[in-house]
């Protein structure tokens, strides 16, 4: 559990389009990692670089490698299912099986991997539902579908979903977009706890989002409409809110992009 | 306090008359052909000297003693109507699943296009088709299923079979031809509008291609997937010309439950029979058993609807 990610010279590729340029990047396990950025600047591209998830879209190639603990997720005899199954992900709207019930969506992904009998598959959707703070608002209701749920408990039940398989790393691509601030505050709240078992990289267009769960901000940029995005400064997340390296990331982060 | 009259612009009032008068059309010609229907049927239905629903009696030429009976004629539309739902039903399904699903994009479209072409093809020719080209090639598996599970009542031999191949088989096996380009064109537009989110929630759980279909694609598509199916099984029980050249109508022998019977389905027995209409009376019996099909249709596209249309509640 909680393994480290290190991106090494990752450069991402739509078709002939060039998305992102050469990124090298290290996340520790147990530790939260903010990607912050401008529209387009290619951090949800990165993110999905880690789990594989950018194959989805026809045409989508990176070139370089993405080590989890040393294993490059690329290697030509490693399955994408199996990196999607060690390397959760949860996204910008809630996404929970309508047709389910809370309970069938939160083991959904051990069901898929095959495992657990009746009984073992109802304390581990106990254990993931409590993991995502939820379940004293669904305990007595698991049975009913998840689509009933508020935007911000659905969203506590993608990560109820995705930590039930106990996952290496937990990504998030703007997590909380969707939500109000109570909601938000609640999975902030939840991304803290899960820091302690879990490794996390999280998208966000927030800044004291990033600022309020992460230890490390990741800043990218884009040099102009056509152009990739790249890395700019990855650092401490204190340092980069009060000190950055960069002129770059000061500007941004002080709201004089440009 | 005045309150203004807001003005009735023209343009609204002359459109909203057009459509609710359209509306009104549609609604009304379904009634006068119900009602033209039963108005037609009721005198027959009155001279008839058996029981309508129950016998299996088809006898119409002299108009002072009529006797008919719709019962051969529902349970043949039905035989061959199901028998081709079971056999398009799982083609489509799987036909529809490769285009959205496994189909490379360059590919699924002109696929497509093929399908949908094939959807237009006149039911003459498939019917012509299904006499002359397909039927003899089904006798050896007609003969192998009769051989090989001939102890089932509907493998047994019939009253048609193996003398002529205008069998209900063969009939439901080019049905199921005419059927599987509607139900494969319509689930294939259901399965696309699959919603993007849920199929990203299940592949980043670690879903294999065919887990995305089975968590995601099939409970989305499950309604509009049955909603065609019903749609193809309206067609199917109307289906009229094809089954006319296919289906044998052996002399006096009933549909005895098997798929090597022939016969004649509603809407087939009213076309083979249409240039002898030479009595109102006579006429009336086979607009009788019009009005069954009617309402028989009727009620399965009902069905169809609602099914599609709760979905779209949900």
């Amino acid at each position: 559990m909680a393994k480290r990610i290190d991106v090494k010279d990752l450069d991402i590729y739509y078709g002939k389009f060039h998305a992102v340029d050469s990124v090298t990047l290290a996340v520790p396990p147990r530790n939260v990692t903010a990607f912050i950025g401008p529209s387009g600047c290619g951090k949800s591209t990165v993110l999905r670089t880690l789990n594989r998830m950018h194959e989805v879209i026809p045409g989508a190639r990176v070139d370089g490698e993405v080590l989890l603990d040393g294993e490059n997720i690329y290697a030509s005899n490693v399955d994408p299912v199996q990196v999607r199954r060690t390397i959760g992900m949860v996204f910008q709207r809630p996404n929970p099986f309508p047709t389910m019930s809370i309970r069938d969506n939160v083991v959904a992904g051990l069901k898929l991997a095959g495992g657990g009998g009746k009984r073992s598959l109802d304390e581990i959707a106990e254990r993931a539902l409590r993991g995502a703070n939820l379940w004293n608002e669904v305990k007595d209701r698991l049975n009913k579908p998840g689509g009933g749920l508020s935007g911000g408990q659905q969203q506590r039940l993608c990560i109820a979903r995705a930590i039930a398989v106990r996952p290496d790393v937990l990504l998030m691509d703007e997590p909380c977009s969707a939500l109000d601030p109570i909601s938000t505050l609640a999975i902030e709240d939840l991304i803290g706890e899960l820091k302690k078992d879990y490794t996390i990289v999280i998208v966000t267009h927030n800044m004291q989002q990033a600022a309020r769960v992460s230890d490390q901000t990741a800043f990218f940029n884009l040099a102009g409409v056509g152009q990739p995005g790249r890395l700019v400064e990855l650092n401490d997340t204190e340092k980069i809110f009060s000190n950055p390296n960069e002129k770059a990331t000061e500007d941004y982060i002080s709201g004089r992009f440009g | 306090m005045t309150r203004n009259r807001i003005k009735v612009r023209p343009g609204d009032r002359i459109f909203k008359n057009l459509s609710v008068g359209a509306g009104v059309i549609v609604v009304a010609l379904i009634g006068l052909i119900g009602l033209f229907l039963l108005v037609q049927a009721i005198p027959a239905l009155r001279a008839n000297n058996v029981n309508f629903l129950t016998s299996r009696i088809w006898e119409t030429s002299d108009p002072t003693h009529l006797q008919f009976g719709i019962l051969d004629l529902l349970l043949v539309t039905i035989s061959t109507s199901l028998l081709a739902l079971i056999i398009a039903m799982p083609i489509s399904l799987g036909i529809a699943l490769f285009l959205t699903q496994y189909a490379p994009r360059q590919l699924a479209r002109p696929f497509s296009y093929v399908i949908d072409l094939l959807a237009a093809v006149p039911s003459i020719i498939f019917g012509l088709w299904g006499i002359l080209v397909l039927a003899p090639r089904l006798s050896g598996v007609a003969e192998w299923l009769n051989r090989n599970l001939g102890f089932i009542p509907i493998f047994a031999n019939g009253n048609v079979y193996p003398n002529f191949s205008g069998t209900i088989f063969t009939a439901g096996v080019v049905l199921a031809v005419m059927l599987f380009p509607i139900i494969t064109s319509l689930s294939r537009e259901v399965f696309e509008r699959t919603p993007t989110p849920q199929v990203e929630g299940a592949l980043a759980l670690g879903a294999t291609r065919w887990e995305v279909i089975r968590t995601t694609v099939l409970p989305f598509g499950k309604a509009g997937y049955i909603g065609a199916s019903m749609l193809g099984l309206g067609r199917a029980l109307g289906e009229t010309i094809a089954l006319a050249i296919i289906l044998f109508i052996p002399r006096g022998k009933n549909f005895d439950y098997s798929l090597f019977d022939g016969g004649a389905t509603f809407a087939s027995k009213i076309a083979a029979n249409y240039s002898e209409f030479n009595n109102p009376t006579s006429a009336g019996a086979y607009i009788a058993s019009g009005l069954v099909l009617f309402v028989l249709t009727f009620a399965v596209n009902f069905a169809a609807r609602s099914i599609i249309g709760d979905k779209k509640g949900a």
